[in-house]
């Protein structure tokens, strides 16, 4: 298994994910900058949290234009395994890989700190360690990760089963007070129709280690490395 | 001939604005309570050239492909010809 980690201008958690896969998970891993026109050929794609090219006009709005995006869509509709981390889901939104939009968080406030969310969904490529009703605790760092999404496009979301992640209290409940950033139904990651694309504000690349962060983050990338490692053993 | 164009680009009303509301608050602060609402949105210039008709297809597109993300977002713009 290879996996490639996108580095636009202004993304900052390439090297935490190039480290969780590379070093934690041993799992060989490359960066991409973001004018090369080719992934080379990787089995899994990272799109990292960030500010690329500062967040100008919208986040992830002129990234998505970056010239390896074509690329990463093209890898996506054949099947492969796209994240989009933070920034990189905000990026994934933009591109139109995944529904809806992420809003100002409703507070205003750029927030940093650790949250718990409750794994809604184990039959995708990166919760198959999960099982549903799972509580994990992962850190979040946005300003804009309250996502929001038409009724419509909610109906489809929970009726296909593609929110993976919601906010919750340590027991897993949801109440509005856990929802930190003003999220629609407390949603904090999401997956495609094909299930292969997945986007989430919380940061599993840093907490894969005991003495940072924990190790919940495991759970997540680890399961998308679970797939290749085991089928190739 | 160049133009330019005012691009305006504002929250649906289907849209939570965060900014809007905390600034609708602060002005009900300042004692403004007739205030009902407030929106924020952008505002950008662009100055281009070519003739009216292909500045307005054109501008149409840059709004929906990058100005604006339509799935949140409204746009309207306005075309004048630039003085030299």
């Amino acid at each position: 298994m290879k996996v490639a980690v996108v580095v636009f201008p202004g993304s900052n958690c390439d090297h935490d994910a190039y480290h969780a896969f590379k070093h934690i998970l041993r799992i060989p891993t490359f960066f991409v900058w973001h004018k090369e026109t080719s992934l080379d050929n990787p089995d899994a794609v990272i799109l990292p949290g960030g500010f690329a090219h500062g967040d100008y006009l919208r986040c992830g709005a002129i990234a998505r234009f970056s010239p390896i995006m074509r690329d990463v869509e093209a890898f996506a509709k054949k099947g492969g395994p796209v994240l989009g981390i933070c920034n990189g889901f905000q990026i994934l939104i933009e591109a139109g890989l995944l529904p809806g939009a992420l809003l100002r968080n409703r507070s205003l406030n750029f927030i940093s700190r650790d949250v718990h969310l409750r794994a809604e969904a184990s039959d995708t490529p990166y919760t198959s360690r999960l099982r549903p009703g799972q509580v994990l605790r992962l850190p979040v760092a946005h300003g804009e990760g309250n996502y929001f999404a038409d009724p419509e496009t909610l109906k489809r979301l929970n009726g296909e089963g593609r929110v993976v992640l919601r906010y919750t209290d340590a027991n897993g409940r949801l109440d509005e007070s856990w929802n930190f950033n003003g999220s629609t139904e407390a949603i904090a990651g999401i997956v495609s129709e094909g299930r292969n694309i997945m986007g989430l504000m919380p940061h599993p690349e840093r907490a894969v280690e005991e003495a940072v962060g924990g190790l919940d983050g495991r759970l997540i990338l680890g399961s998308l490395t679970d797939r290749f490692t085991r089928r190739a053993a | 001939m160049p133009f330019k164009a005012k691009v305006y680009v504002t929250p649906r009303k289907s849209v939570l604005d965060p900014q809007g509301k905390a600034v609708s608050s602060a002005l009900h602060a300042l004692g403004y309570a007739e205030v009902e609402d407030v929106r924020i949105g952008k505002f950008m210039e662009v100055r281009l050239a070519g003739d009216r008709e292909a500045a307005t297809a054109r501008l149409e597109e840059m709004c929906k492909k990058l100005l604006a993300n339509t799935t949140i977002e409204d746009y309207r713009f306005e075309i004048e010809e630039e003085r030299s």
